[in-house]
């Protein structure tokens, strides 16, 4: 899957969680724009991982601040 | 020349509390008793202590067998006391092994009939160092999202890859397991009772998936020892799983009445964590007299059955009591000796938490970041020292308080 087809889908997966409707670009921060606390981490990053059957450990969520590079580790996960 | 002098703002590195100083600041500002700054002045019994010149009865204490003032622990303590001295002074592979520490892990082996018992002076500790020595680089933790504070740090402290998944919950937790790259080593954490609601885990289905994909097993069971099971070793053996757990973690400061952390295993290789696990290497061991207590009390907990039927029996009767009274409770069932009511918010929680201090009463005041999903509850530890009337007793004070702050 390219990057623009995984951007799609991570897309789509962000709506219910981008509660105040913020315009995701690649430079969005998900904890200082779109506040996300640790209970919505978790429940977004699993509705990734279901959507492509992949594991994002917590050690490697560390390393992803924005929305750009959530993007980049997901297609760098399906490999 | 001219000689310019430039100073750079240092930054001050307690910023990052301010949020917490400014809650707490709030929160005094309502007029209310610093909730986290009791003091017992003297204790009674298990279930009783002068606070603020008042007699309290204590329902937040994890003394759930009430063994901190058994005659034959005190006694055990004392004689350890005289015969060894205040403290062993040096770590359990130097000089911090006395007879005493076999003794108890003596003891442990026995009452959990497994092979192996390694004691470690706190819980805490017992958590962070068997969790961040068994799960090294290229494993995998799976592990509930609930887990208790020393077990999130255990993964902290190692290497491994950590994959939390929502609490209780099977197939999240199987999706992970399956997802993992194939070779990895995996291990998964569970507890048998959780204390913040006082819930207990699926432990035999969420073993079962575990063990399909090969991965070990580490069950926490703090607060279910000595009351939960035909044995009292726990939710594990309650629900008949406890030979599929390749490591059970364990506390002296529950129901075992004083202060210390284990973790028993049947792992053959088990004894050479002695070597590689750094909190227990590098501290110092536990005092001769806390040892001797703890063994007395875990010798004396395997036929606790009467202990265990009043307990259950002070569980239900208070779940009741505060259900039928209006309250909100963690569990619609009663679970386990921790019955948690849950507050509306921390401002009302903390005017609560006063009223029934008022009343004479002591439970625990829980807030975020410690709870799940940002609640605010009351936590209630039952004791087997309880008496029934004590149980009709707190019913009362939490009517009175409750309806006093305007919760129910």
């Amino acid at each position: 899957m390219d990057r623009a087809e995984t951007s799609e889908r991570i897309a789509a997966l962000i709506e219910p969680f981008n509660k105040k409707g913020v315009t995701v670009t690649d430079a969005t921060r998900f904890t200082d724009d779109l506040e996300f606390d640790s209970l919505t981490v978790m429940d977004f990053v699993a509705a990734i991982e279901d959507e492509f059957d992949i594991i994002i450990s917590m050690n490697q969520q560390a390393e992803i601040e924005n929305y750009g590079q959530l993007v980049d580790a997901v297609v760098k996960l399906q490999g | 020349m001219t000689e310019t002098t430039e100073t750079t703002e240092s930054k001050d590195l307690f910023s990052k509390f301010d949020p917490l100083i400014q809650m707490r600041t709030d929160l005094l500002s309502t007029g209310v008793t610093d909730p986290f700054g009791l003091v017992m002045e003297r204790v009674v019994s298990p279930t009783v202590a002068m606070c603020n010149g008042r007699e309290t009865i204590l329902l937040g204490t994890y003394n759930y067998m009430g063994m901190t003032f058994d005659a034959d622990v005190i006694a055990a303590g004392k004689a350890a006391l005289d015969d060894f001295g205040a403290g062993t002074t040096g770590s359990r592979v130097l000089n911090g092994t006395y007879a005493g520490h076999k003794a108890v892990e003596q003891a442990l082996c026995e009452f959990y009939a497994m092979d192996h018992a390694m004691v470690f002076s706190t819980g805490y500790q017992a958590n962070l160092g068997i969790i961040s020595t068994i799960a090294g680089k290229g494993d995998y933790i799976v592990l509930d999202i609930d887990s208790h504070a020393s077990i999130w740090d255990g993964c902290k402290l190692g290497d491994a890859e950590i994959v939390p998944f929502k609490h209780n919950d099977i197939d999240a937790m199987e999706k992970r397991l399956k997802r993992i790259p194939e070779g990895a080593g995996k291990l998964v954490i569970l507890e048998g009772v959780y204390s913040m609601l006082g819930d207990i885990a699926p432990l035999k289905e969420m073993i079962a998936v575990a063990k399909k994909y090969g991965a070990m097993v580490l069950v926490d069971e703090a607060h279910s020892m000595g009351f939960i099971g035909p044995n009292g070793r726990g939710v594990a053996e309650d629900q008949g799983c406890l030979d599929d757990v390749d490591f059970v973690i364990g506390t002296f400061s529950k129901s075992v009445g004083t202060v210390g952390g284990f973790c028993v295993s049947n792992h053959p290789k088990f004894e050479i964590m002695r070597l590689v696990c750094r909190p227990y290497v590098f501290t110092a061991s536990l005092p001769p007299s806390v040892v001797a207590t703890a063994a007395t009390s875990v010798r004396k907990l395997m036929n606790a059955g009467d202990k265990r039927a009043h307990l259950w029996a002070n569980s239900k009767v208070l779940h009741k009591g505060l259900t039928d009274a209006g309250f909100q409770l963690g569990t619609t069932e009663p679970q386990s000796a921790i019955i948690a009511v849950v507050m509306p918010d921390l401002e009302r929680g903390a005017m609560m938490w006063e009223a029934l201090l008022h009343e004479g009463l002591y439970v625990n005041l829980a807030r975020p970041p410690a709870t799940p999903a940002n609640m605010t509850l009351l936590r209630c530890s039952l004791c087997a020292e309880h008496s029934a009337e004590q149980v009709q007793t707190i019913i009362g004070m939490f009517t009175r308080a409750g309806k006093a702050v305007g919760i129910i």
